[in-house]
């Protein structure tokens, strides 16, 4: 052992001794901070799962951002912007990393993202350290305008505005006695639940919790079906709402399902098919009618998709800081202020962009609509009126 | 603790505990079969049973049958049913063989340690897995609706739909038709020469190679047919499903007695009643710890499972 | 090509006769490791006339490194459990996510032990709550240990899983101290201030990293005395013939749970430094996966042998990591279009499909693992030229 040790070790130490030598052959690309040419060749991060278990949920919002960036190349060809991934399979654990190599790339001046909030915990403190702005197009967890970071933006209406919202739906407009509400023990599902059980109160007839990647729902269908319940609300995502709905229905249960923005992407009406009919996805968004421009058929024409959940929003930020860089902002901190004067409406979801000092959208802007599966498309049903 | 959902449930949770426990029973027997042939755990058999999943979904894609088409008449819904158990069985046999192949006989050749085994299983397992992601774009897919949903049986709330009895009645059918395969035929008695002793049978004449190729493609097959219940139970399917499941079906091997057929039956369905049962008295969300609870507690008093580890019959 | 190979020779052969040279090389190597994470000087390793940078372009360096060196400790743990006494754990990060809960739960001023449940006013500082990190991994280690090593062989592989699903799903649960996907912030960091005052330990891995290969220097001599005492030759006569061990007076049970135990408290640092550095701790990060991949890397390494995990713990993390960006330097498309469907090509997202094909490629050719132990190498080679009756060539 001692002697394969030192040979191996031997051929790493002069290994090292000739790299170092053939240190004059590397080639010479541009230190980080040039000054010139303003706009051009400036990066705009995007941070989320793209591989892994949560990247069906995510790339979407990518391609969204990746939509307007190359829409802004093609008019820009002489001074292009790119969108730098930074891939963190949605785990806490692969974010300070990232974060830190986004930091340290100087041409990357504004981030979109990270898509969710427990990544969100530990990368913003990086960011917030370099005074990168950042805008999470899809994280929902509130206590993330409470954390002093001045570098974080919410694209979107946090769980504080859905939860209730959804619930009064279902109290309000459903007129719904008897309530089921499950969730998926994510930050994001157990979050909306707790918000709407406030609300729900007496209402609620019964409760489970599933597990991500979860399959198979026998149990939790037959609690549901012994319950008597007419409604049932679930927090979570796609991945586990379509084979809930699926079995729910498989075995006879005929109430109203209901679900958050988890739920309201092309997705779920794809993968639970005829049984997605009538089911209600309640959104912090407004529904993109098709006068506010033709992002819907731009993104199926570049991806062969259907925009998914929040791709919108993605669109819309990243055209956001490309309008920043037009008018000359190119710095870091020139996009922040930017950012904190910015107000105008976002062509692809109809949301007025205005945010508050602590980061969030302007309670005012924030809208929370109902949408309704019909005919295999998401139909907006209605706003959810604000008490 | 829901006593009273346990209760009020229970006809309802041993149907859909069976149910799921017959699919698990399937996908265990792959993980015994190689186990009692090659004493290895095949880690890649998740992937094997997830490629069956997606080649029965692409097959009544094929035909026009995609998840948002309208439920076919029961003619039809059992055609595509018995052509969808064929070509997942194909496809995930063939992966089988492939991964045998590919992964396992080189190390055999070299008569590498039985932990080297395991780290191609898990290597093989990452390439199906992220070959199949990267192919699909790491998204959900749904089923097409096939089987009716109203009941066969529904006395006071006690409803066995169609699908949950085809599961249950297939699935014995598939083991009853494995366990005379294997215990009577000059292949099984090929499979059980080589699991009592691999290098006594092979100088007794058994081709080696070919018997581990073939408890591959049982178990391979035997995936398949799981998948093709899977995937009308849960109705839908990704790059992904079969991490879980395998975890599960493995265990359940574990349960009945690993290199043991009639004990992969019996773990399975036991792990589903389990789980069923469990779920409802706990929570959904302890499912998996309760599981496991009985089968560590059951390997204190019967340290190689229900029944025992014995693919050859008489092994000491 | 002679030439190269003479002059390697004698420098080989010049280190191995020469005591204080060897040593003078591993001194070496150890301050080329401590310098590695500065951009200024990883920058220029690359192979001499093609630019492929070796270092991680699409991850921070400090930070893939400081990741490799946690997961080298835990390489290093499980090594003492599957490499030297034998007994196949696929559920070490269990004891990983102890240590690294147990200082989230010390140390952060948002932890549910004060907010909740009032056992103490003040988050403690991490210093103070790594010896109970590690005290309490051995203790799980040992309370595991204590029903499930009765279990042999395959068995006590699902056992070991089952006790990691366990610690997951209960970590999972939002009502209970740990706080689920929520997880715990505000995790503290390790002492000590630069000389112009700001704190060493923040964000940047580098100080990080440093703490963790001087964890790793000193475990690794600690177990190679260990190793060297009568619980290590125990071990390995455990790991050779448990049965024949046990007649020859080997009291087996017990040292078999001292592996186990001393195998946690090493994973159980390892947790605690993560924690340290990640600020965050939930309970997405604990899936089965991760313990199939330290598993991975101790045999990939080489099991039994402490430089094999480490080579094996540095390659499971890195080799991922650098194929994230490699892609952008030699100019490989990141989709291809395939029947009007666009399939995701680069080696970003294809990186796990190449660490397989390299998991299979390593152990088809060097089945011992990498660098293995000089005595288990030879029993393969034996094992090796033992006639394989049915599996012959053609």
């Amino acid at each position: 052992m001692r002697q394969r040790f030192t040979r191996v070790v031997g051929g790493v130490a002069l290994f090292a001794l000739v790299a170092v030598g053939a240190a004059a052959c590397k080639k010479d690309d541009a230190g980080p901070g040039g000054t010139n040419g303003a706009a051009c060749g400036l990066k705009i991060g995007f941070f989320g799962a793209l591989t892994g278990d949560n990247a069906g949920l995510v790339t979407p919002i990518k391609q969204g951002a990746e939509l307007a960036v190359a829409q802004y190349n093609d008019k820009n060809k002489d001074c292009t912007v790119t969108l730098a991934e930074f891939d963190s399979q949605g785990s806490a654990d692969k974010a300070p990393g990232l974060a830190t190599n986004a930091v340290n790339d100087a041409k990357i001046v504004a981030m979109i993202g990270p898509a969710f909030s427990g990544e969100s915990e530990a990368a913003n403190p990086i960011f917030e350290q370099a005074k990168l702005p950042a805008i999470t197009p899809s994280a929902t967890r509130p206590s993330l305008s409470t954390k002093g970071w001045t570098i974080f933006h919410r694209g979107v209406g946090n769980d504080l505005a859905q939860g209730p919202a959804a619930a009064r739906y279902i109290k309000n407009v459903l007129k719904a006695e008897k309530v089921f509400v499950v969730d998926d023990q994510s930050a994001y599902g157990a979050g909306l639940v707790d918000e709407a059980k406030k609300i729900l109160g007496t209402a609620i007839v019964g409760s489970d919790k599933v597990t991500e990647k979860q399959q198979e729902f026998g149990a939790t269908v037959s609690k549901v079906t012994g319950s008597g319940a007419t409604a049932l609300f679930y927090g979570g995502y796609t991945a586990e709402a379509a084979p809930f709905l699926k079995q729910l229905r498989s075995q006879g249960w005929q109430g109203k399902f209901l679900g958050g923005d988890g739920i309201n992407d092309a997705n779920f009406l794809s993968v639970a098919g005829k049984d997605s009919e009538g089911v209600i996805a309640t959104c912090p968004c407004a529904p993109a009618t098709a006068a506010k421009g033709t992002f819907v058929q731009d993104f199926k024409k570049k991806f062969n998709a259907d925009p998914g959940v929040y791709a919108d929003v993605a669109y819309d930020l990243a055209n956001i800081f490309l309008e920043a860089f037009q008018t000359g902002k190119v710095t870091r901190a020139d996009v922040q202020a930017f950012l904190g004067s910015y107000s105008k409406t976002g062509a692809a979801s109809g949301v007025t962009y205005k945010w508050e000092a602590n980061g969030e959208l302007d309670p005012s802007q924030v809208v929370v609509w109902a949408f309704e599966a019909k005919g295999n498309a998401w139909v907006p049903a209605q706003e959810i009126p604000k008490s | 603790m829901h006593f009273d959902d346990l209760v009020n449930g229970f006809p309802n949770l041993t149907t859909t505990g069976l149910t799921q426990g017959a699919i698990y029973a399937l996908i265990a027997l792959g993980y015994t079969l190689v186990y009692g042939v090659l004493r290895l755990i095949n880690f890649a058999h998740s992937e094997v049973f997830m490629f069956g999943t997606f080649g029965a979904m692409w097959t009544w894609g094929w035909l026009g049958f995609g998840s948002t088409s309208g439920r076919p008449g029961l003619g039809t819904a059992i055609m595509l049913i018995a052509l969808g158990l064929v070509v997942a069985a194909v496809v995930s046999g063939a992966t089988a063989v492939v991964v045998e192949l590919v992964a396992y006989r080189p190390l055999r050749r070299r008569n590498a340690p039985p932990l080297a085994f395991l780290i191609t299983a898990i290597g093989a397992s990452f390439v199906l897995m992220e070959l199949m992601g990267a192919a699909t774009g790491r998204i959900q897919f749904g089923m097409p609706p096939l089987l009716p949903s109203n009941p066969v049986i529904n006395v006071g709330g006690w409803r066995i739909t169609p699908l949950q009895l085809a599961t249950f009645v297939v699935a014995l059918v598939v083991m009853f038709a494995l366990d005379t395969f294997v215990q009577k035929t000059r292949f099984g008695r090929g499979i059980r020469a080589v699991a009592q002793d691999a290098n006594t049978a092979a100088l007794m004449g058994v081709n080696k190679g070919k018997v581990i190729a073939l408890v591959f493609l049982l178990g391979g097959l035997l995936a398949g047919v799981a998948a093709v219940f899977h995937n009308m139970k849960t109705g839908n399917t990704r790059f992904n499903v079969g991490f879980l499941i395998g975890l599960k079906a493995f265990a359940a091997a574990v349960l009945g007695g690993i290199g043991n057929l009639r004990g992969a039956l019996v773990g399975g369905l036991l792990l589903g009643l389990v789980e069923s049962y469990g779920s409802a008295l706990f929570g959904s969300n302890w499912t998996n710890v309760i599981a496991f609870v009985v089968l560590v507690v059951l390997l204190m008093f019967r340290p190689t499972g229900l029944l025992g580890e014995s693919l050859g019959r008489a092994r000491a | 090509m002679s030439a190269v190979t003479d002059l390697w020779h004698r420098v080989t052969g010049f280190f191995n006769q020469s005591k204080p040279a060897r040593i003078g090389l591993i001194v070496v190597f150890v301050a080329f490791l401590y310098v590695l994470p500065n951009r200024e000087f990883y920058e220029y390793l690359n192979i001499p006339g093609v630019w492929i940078p070796l270092y991680t372009t699409g991850n921070d360096m400090a930070f893939v490194l400081f990741t490799c060196t946690w997961t080298i400790l835990l390489a290093l743990g499980l090594n003492v459990v599957v490499g030297y006494a034998g007994l196949l754990d696929l559920g070490f990060f269990g004891f990983f996510a102890v240590g690294a809960y147990t200082v989230a739960l010390m140390t952060s001023p948002e932890s549910k032990l004060i907010t909740e449940y009032n056992w103490f006013e003040s988050p403690y500082p991490w210093l103070v709550t790594v010896p109970i990190a590690i005290a309490l991994a051995l203790l799980s280690g040992v309370l595991l240990g204590w029903p499930s090593l009765r279990v042999r062989g395959d068995y006590l592989a699902i056992v070991t899983l089952g006790f990691a699903e366990v610690i997951r799903i209960i970590a999972k649960n939002q009502d209970w101290i740990l706080n689920g996907d929520r997880g715990i912030p505000q995790v503290g960091h390790p002492p000590g201030t630069w000389p112009d005052g700001t704190p060493i330990f923040q964000f940047d891995a580098k100080p990080y990293y440093w703490l963790a290969l001087t964890m790793v220097i000193v475990a690794v001599f600690l177990i190679r005395n260990l190793v060297r005492s009568r619980v290590g030759r125990a071990w390995v006569a455990i790991r050779e013939d448990e049965d024949a061990a046990e007649l020859m007076g080997v009291p087996t049970f017990r040292f078999k749970l001292w592996a186990f135990a001393i195998g946690a408290a090493v994973g159980g640092i390892s947790g605690s430094l993560w924690a340290g550095y990640n600020n965050f701790v939930n309970s997405a990060t604990f899936s089965v996966e991760n313990s199939i991949l330290v598993l991975a890397a101790v045999l990939l390494g080489g099991a039994g042998n402490q430089a094999g995990a480490i080579l094996g713990g540095f390659l499971v993390v890195y080799v991922p990591e650098w194929l994230r960006s490699v892609g952008d330097v030699f100019g490989w498309p990141k989709t291809v279009r395939v029947f009007d469907i666009n399939l995701d090509v680069s080696p970003t997202s294809l990186r796990y499909a190449f660490f397989g094909v390299l998991l299979i490629v390593v152990m088809i050719f060097r089945p011992q693992g990498l660098w293995p132990n000089r005595r288990r190498a030879a029993e393969f080679k034996d094992r090796r030229q033992a006639v394989v009756v049915g599996e012959g060539v053609g």
